[in-house]
């Protein structure tokens, strides 16, 4: 049979995950990634970080809205997925993704923003005209109360919002990690590591994430980078991959000592199927390249120049690796047969509902929803003095 | 006791999802049939299999298997002298139409294994169904509502056997029903009514006077994989270690 190689069971042949259930945790890992990287600003209280806190929410909400559609997309009855709320089967890992997106976009994400934009929509409320003037006075809430005591009391509860948000951001990647680790029938997927990589891993895209797009959004407004801010953020990046890489190479170190009866299988799989996706693209140019520029930018005395570009390369590799990463679980999972005698090869469509288009428009679209955030919440300093002066003004 | 529209607001939403839990658990009609007297399972006699195809044709006739997939299917092993880590495996179109003949010189054994699904007592693809549309009946039958499933492939994952598939054209999840529709009337299943060398016989672990329990007595009997403890009860006579 064309594509298979040795024996798999007849109904294995074709995969029942496709492309899109990649980019479901590439996207959730982004979210959850970027909100980490806010809480460092919020709850760690690392000021340097503190130019990329808004953005880094904006970005997380952008990615959290598009999350769900790669699921939607493949469910073959999406119609029905919302007897998921309805009738959840209380056994199921996958049964809690509805409450757990829920739990995190409507009382972590959209409540820190909103609070950390309370006094801003307010102000804009007052100072613009026609449909915004509306759209940012349905935003208030009925609440333009901007005295210190309120500002006060909104910065004590968006503090103890983003405290809540840690624990949730790790629920909301280490959850969808759980989804892949708790299948005992797959010796790929099958390992308590997983949520756990998965949470690193989602942190070290997330800050990757944020980190590019601070510096594109700086050099399109055409405003010079906050060099501590990037160099801060990149030493957090580094520090993160580095357990995260640990905690992958002790995945594998302990699949090739312990051996077990699926271990020859997934090693030829990945000396054959899996090689350039795995070594070199996630493990070589996703995973090492980035993190020996990032040490190489510690150790050394660059000028901002050249940690700028170093910093856009390792950035851009990093998110290419995360993604590879992610193509390996889902896809690498799905390749070789259960009886551990025969691999499948995967083809992806690039028309259809599940195809290459599809994916590549998934993955483009949260970049035009922050854009239309970021034009509707400005997350720049800039802008935020105006916006005093504005309301200074009224 | 009054009830004041705040009462109705609080119980209309929770009858709606108590009547729709009712209905997705509404089994089929079986006049005459009663749930808690049986424990369904199958015995598979693997010295009996010769390996015709007749249990496959007969359950994609049966069940209207849509092509390319496999409700049930049969895999020839042949394992040469002692490398039973490395048989070699085929099941060419699920061994629908039988087996390409062996050269007498061959080495080694050969044999067929007829596989199916093992409605396990402790199914994983039960536990992961986010909906509860896979379930498992009281007689031990593991079934997908097909109106409640929503196609997500998480049961197809979760199954160590491969019993499992997308249903290319309903686009929810497919698998052996055990015949259910028959068995629930007093019938046997295709696959077990088609086979002519009685390689596969329906039991019912409730009913003392079934064969079943003779047979288990006097023979070496094994489960597929019994290291995954799903509960596994399609039953395998001599069935050879290099099985996967």
């Amino acid at each position: 049979m064309p594509g298979v190689d040795g024996f798999m069971y007849p109904n294995e042949i074709s995969l029942y995950w496709s492309v899109l259930i990649v980019l479901y945790p590439y996207i959730t890992g982004l979210v959850a990634g970027a909100f980490i990287l806010a809480s460092l600003v919020r709850v760690f209280r690392v000021e340097a970080v503190g130019p990329t806190y808004r953005l880094a929410l904006l970005t997380a909400l952008a990615f959290l809205l598009v999350a769900p559609l790669p699921l939607q997309l493949h469910l073959g009855h999406p119609e029905r997925s919302f007897e998921m709320y309805l009738t959840p089967h209380r056994t199921s890992a996958m049964a809690m993704f509805g409450f757990v997106y829920l739990w995190y976009l409507m009382a972590v994400l959209t409540v820190e923003i909103w609070l950390d934009y309370r006094a801003d929509i307010v102000a804009l409320s007052q100072s613009t005209r026609g449909w915004r003037r509306l759209f940012y006075r349905i935003l208030t809430l009925g609440s333009s109360n901007v005295s210190e005591r309120a500002l006060h009391i909104d910065e004590r509860v968006g503090w103890f919002i983003t405290l809540i948000g840690i624990p949730s951001a790790f629920l909301l990647h280490g959850y969808v990690g759980f989804i892949f680790g708790s299948i005992k029938a797959n010796p790929w997927w099958s390992s308590p590591l997983m949520p756990v990589v998965f949470i690193f891993s989602a942190m070290v895209s997330g800050i990757a994430a944020v980190m590019l797009l601070y510096m594109a959004a700086s050099r399109l407004r055409r405003q010079p980078i906050d060099m501590r801010c990037v160099d801060t953020t990149a030493q957090y990046l580094l520090y993160t991959f580095i357990v995260d890489f640990s905690l992958e190479m002790l995945d594998l170190i302990h699949r090739i000592y312990e051996a077990d009866e699926s271990f020859r299988s997934l090693n030829f799989m990945v000396h054959t199927k899996l090689w350039f996706s795995q070594v070199i693209v996630q493990i070589c140019f996703g995973t090492l390249v980035p993190i020996l520029l990032l040490a190489f930018v510690q150790v050394t005395k660059l000028s901002t120049a050249v940690r700028k570009r170093l910093y856009v390369i390792s950035g851009s590799l990093t998110l290419i690796g995360i993604f590879a990463m992610r193509w390996n679980v889902v896809i690498g999972g799905q390749l070789f047969s259960k009886s551990f005698l025969g691999y499948t090869t995967y083809k992806m469509a690039l028309a259809t509902r599940e195809g290459l288009l599809v994916s590549i428009g998934l993955t483009i679209l949260p970049l035009f929803i922050l854009a239309v955030l970021v034009k509707l919440l400005p997350p720049w300093p800039k802008e935020q003095h105006v916006l005093q002066a504005a309301a200074g003004g009224d | 006791m009054n009830i004041t529209r705040r009462h109705m607001l609080i119980l209309l939403p929770a009858a709606a999802m108590a009547w729709e839990s009712v209905l997705a658990g509404t089994p089929e009609d079986a006049p005459n049939y009663t749930m808690s007297e049986h424990w369904w399972s199958m015995l598979i006699d693997i010295p009996r299999c010769i390996g015709c195809g007749n249990c496959v044709r007969a359950c994609q006739a049966e069940n209207d298997v849509p092509d390319g997939f496999f409700r049930t299917w049969i895999e020839r092993y042949h394992v040469d002298d002692w490398n039973m880590a490395n048989p070699q495996v085929i099941s060419p179109d699920g061994g629908k139409e039988g087996f390409p003949s062996v050269a007498e010189d061959d080495k080694g054994k050969y044999f067929f294994v007829p596989k199916l699904c093992n409605h396990c007592a402790d199914s994983p693809c039960t536990q992961v169904c986010p909906v509860g549309a896979t379930f498992i009946t009281p007689d031990g039958v593991v079934l997908v509502d097909q109106k409640y499933c929503m196609g997500c492939a998480y049961c197809v994952q979760a199954c160590p056997y491969g019993c499992r598939y997308i249903h290319p054209q309903k686009r929810v999840a497919d698998k052996c029903t055990l015949c259910y529709h028959r068995i629930t009337k007093g019938l046997t299943t295709a696959c077990c009514e088609a086979c002519p060398t009685g390689a596969r016989q329906l039991a019912d672990l409730k009913n003392p006077n079934d064969p079943i329990h003779a047979f288990l007595k006097t023979h070496s009997v094994q489960v597929l994989k019994p290291q995954m403890a799903t509960g596994a009860k399609v039953f395998y006579n001599d069935l050879d270690g290099s099985v996967r």
